[in-house]
C-alpha cells in the first residue's frame, strides 16, 4: 500500500510540467477527462461509421473526423507536434487522396456491399476475441503497475515537444529519419511510374534528340549557277 | 483523472474497429485500405500514449515514422487501386486472381 501510494503521483504525473501546471485543482481535472471523453467518444463514433458507412465519400469524411480527435487526444497529453503533423499529413493529404480516388473511379458501390451480413458474424466475433484481450493485457499492465519502474524521463519538462522530438530525430534517430525520407521517395517514384501511361497519338517533344542535333545534320551548303534554282 | 490505461483503451477499440472493417468490407478494397489507416491511428495513439506517460519522446518519434510508412503505403495503395480499376473496370478484390499465385 505504502510502495503504491508512493508511486502514484508518480504516474498520475504524465503531463509536462509547464502544461500540468494550469490543470490544477479538481475542476480543470474535469475540464480534462470531459476532453479526453468528448474526444475518444467522437473517434471511435467516426471509425465505427468510417467502416460502415454505405458511401465511401461518406466513409472518407468520418475518417477525416476520426483523425481530427485524434489529434485532439494527442494534444491532451502534450504532444503537440504529432498531433498537428496528423492533420497535415492526414486530413491534407492522405484523405483527400482517398477523396480523389474514391471521386475518379466510377464504381458501383451497391454491388461491393454485398457479402456485408455474411461477414458480420465471424468479424464480430474475431473483433470481440480480440478486443477482450487487449483491455485483458491493459488491465494486467495497470494492475502490475510497471510502469513508472521503467520511465526513461527524457523528456525535459521546460523544453517544448517540437525540440525534443528535434533532438531525438536528427540526432539519435537520423539514419532512420532518412530511412522515412528514402521511402516516402520509393512510395513516390513508385506511385508514378504505376500509374504513369503512354499515349499513342501525341507528338511529344524529344529533348535528347534536339539536343544531339548538330549544325551540319541540318543544313546544306550549295553554290547554284545563275538562274537554276536549287534542287532540295 | 485521465491514465494511461484510458488512452490504451481508446487505441484497442479504434485497433478492433480496424480488423473488423477488414473483415466487413471484403469486397471494397478502398474501405480496407481506410481500415488500415484507422488500425495505424490506433498504433500512432498508443505511441504517443506511452512516449507521454512515461516521460520518453522516442515513441512520439516513432509515431513519426509510422506516419510515414502509413502515407507511402495509402500512396501505392491507392495506385495499384488505380491500375486494377483501369484493367478491370472494377474494384471487388474478393476474387483477384490476375497472378494466377
Amino acid at each position: 500500500m505504502g510502495a503504491r501510494n508512493r508511486r502514484e503521483p508518480c504516474r498520475r504525473c504524465a503531463l509536462p510540467l509547464s502544461r500540468s501546471r494550469f490543470l490544477q485543482g479538481s475542476q480543470d481535472n474535469v475540464i480534462q477527462a470531459f476532453a479526453f471523453y468528448l474526444f475518444a467518444t467522437i473517434v471511435i463514433a467516426s471509425g465505427a461509421l468510417t467502416i460502415v458507412s454505405r458511401n465511401p465519400v461518406h466513409s472518407v469524411l468520418w475518417l477525416i473526423l476520426a483523425f481530427f480527435n485524434a489529434a485532439g487526444l494527442m494534444l491532451l497529453i502534450g504532444a503537440e507536434f504529432i498531433a498537428m503533423l496528423l492533420v497535415i499529413v492526414y486530413v491534407g493529404a492522405v484523405a483527400v487522396l482517398f477523396l480523389f480516388v474514391v471521386m475518379m473511379l466510377d464504381i458501383d458501390f451497391a454491388e461491393l456491399r454485398a457479402g456485408f451480413t455474411r461477414y458480420l458474424p465471424f468479424g464480430l466475433l474475431i473483433a470481440v476475441v480480440l478486443l477482450c484481450e487487449m483491455i485483458f493485457a491493459v488491465g494486467v499492465w495497470n494492475f502490475a503497475d510497471i510502469g513508472p519502474d521503467t520511465r526513461m524521463g527524457t523528456i525535459d519538462p521546460d523544453m517544448p515537444n517540437i525540440e525534443a522530438i528535434g533532438r531525438a530525430l536528427y540526432d539519435r534517430y537520423l539514419l532512420v529519419f532518412e530511412g522515412a525520407g528514402i521511402v516516402l521517395l520509393v512510395a513516390m517514384v513508385g506511385a508514378i511510374v504505376l500509374t504513369h501511361r503512354e499515349r499513342g497519338g501525341v507528338r511529344p517533344q524529344n529533348i535528347s534528340k534536339q539536343i544531339k542535333r548538330r549544325p551540319e545534320d541540318a543544313t546544306r551548303n550549295t553554290q547554284p549557277e545563275v538562274g537554276k534554282g536549287v534542287e532540295l | 483523472m485521465i491514465g494511461l490505461g484510458h488512452y490504451l483503451v481508446v487505441g484497442a477499440i479504434l485497433f478492433v474497429m480496424g480488423v473488423l472493417g477488414i473483415f466487413l468490407n471484403r469486397k471494397n478494397i478502398i474501405i480496407i485500405l481506410m481500415a488500415i489507416e484507422l488500425i495505424l491511428l490506433a498504433v500512432n495513439i498508443n505511441l504517443v500514449a506511452f512516449s507521454a506517460f512515461l516521460g520518453d519522446i522516442v515513441g512520439q518519434v516513432f509515431a513519426m515514422f509510422v506516419l510515414t510508412v502509413a502515407a507511402g503505403e495509402a500512396a501505392i495503395g491507392l495506385a495499384i487501386l488505380v491500375i486494377y480499376f483501369r484493367g478491370r473496370g472494377t474494384i471487388a478484390v474478393d476474387d483477384v486472381n490476375r497472378m494466377k499465385g
